[in-house]
């Protein structure tokens, strides 16, 4: 197996919208779950599909912003080469804050529960 | 031999789907570590490099495809509302766990958290699969890339694994059975 390629790297645009997308995508999930935890008025609105419940709200509204926000950065950053640290840190900050906003423990101390 | 249809699902969503992906991370990450380390990687073809990407991109369908099946096959039962009155509660598996101290927290925190964090799984894996298909034969010179890219297959695992734990956790404590019965094998009974 020694078929070195030496073509030139492309662009790093595109991975930044798709690993920033990823990241909204997550701390949407984490928000709406627990908006709809702590919030029965927003757990009703979050219930589309109602043998799911609130999870078919949470789900589809990250999701949404998932494939949004890819769409929208990959257009704009599109052959553009992005400090991509940069992009990283915002996205690991992200989905870390998405992580803890799923874990119910974490959900309850912030309600007061 | 038999098998609910419920149960047959939920083996489908856990341990085939489910299963398989949390198996399949080992030869992800051995091979991405192989193609983009920056020193002593290998060299693969342009061949085996879409297979690599076609490995992870059938990982992210395998993701979709279980939280799909699991968010709107199983959840469904697995939550349904019992009729007013009713003792027995082993078909309602939510109610079923939270009418005991004992195992309220499978579900307060188990299934609390695995029913959000398993989606973390397929939003990564679909965009490590892009980032592979996209930038796979240059990861070794885009360091910020591989890193990202390590880091989404990172929290895959750590979605898929905290998932499947709790998943199968819940479903020692209170299955989710019910449903047509499927039969599996006849055979007569042997008393030794």
């Amino acid at each position: 197996m020694t078929n070195e390629r030496n073509e030139a790297a492309p662009a790093n645009g595109a991975a930044a919208a798709t690993i920033l997308a990823v990241a909204i995508g997550g701390f949407v999930l984490g928000v709406c779950a627990l908006a709809g935890d702590a919030s029965p008025a927003i757990a009703h609105l979050l219930n589309v599909w109602n043998p799911t419940g609130p999870l078919s709200g949470v789900t589809a509204l990250a999701i949404i912003a998932w494939l949004l926000s890819w769409f929208v950065l990959a257009r704009a950053w599109s052959g553009r080469n992005l400090q991509l640290r940069r992009i990283n840190l915002l996205a690991l900050a992200l989905i870390s804050v998405g992580l803890l906003l799923t874990f119910p423990p974490f959900m309850d101390l912030l309600q007061g529960k | 031999m038999e098998i609910t249809l419920r149960d047959a699902v939920t083996v489908v969503h856990g341990m085939f789907f489910g299963a398989l992906l949390l198996l399949a991370f080992t030869g992800a990450g051995m091979g991405l570590y192989a193609v983009s380390a920056p020193v002593g990687r290998w060299n693969v073809t342009p061949a085996q490099q879409r297979w690599l990407s076609l490995y992870i991109a059938l990982m992210a369908l395998l993701a979709w495809l279980t939280v799909l099946l699991g968010a709107y096959a199983v959840y469904p039962w697995y939550r349904a509302h019992p009729p007013a009155g009713l003792t027995d509660l082993s078909g309602y598996p939510q109610r079923l766990l939270m009418s005991s101290p004992g195992t309220a927290q499978w579900h307060d925190l188990g299934m609390e958290w695995k029913e959000h964090i398993a989606w973390f799984a397929p939003l990564s894996l679909t965009a490590a699969a892009y980032l592979v298909a996209r930038y796979g034969a240059h990861l070794h010179v885009l360091r910020p890339v591989r890193r990202a890219l390590i880091r989404l297959l990172a929290l895959a695992f750590l979605s898929a694994g905290v998932a499947g734990f709790f998943g199968a956790m819940l479903n020692k404590y209170a299955p989710v059975r019910g449903g047509p019965h499927i039969v599996l094998m006849h055979g007569d009974s042997h008393d030794e």
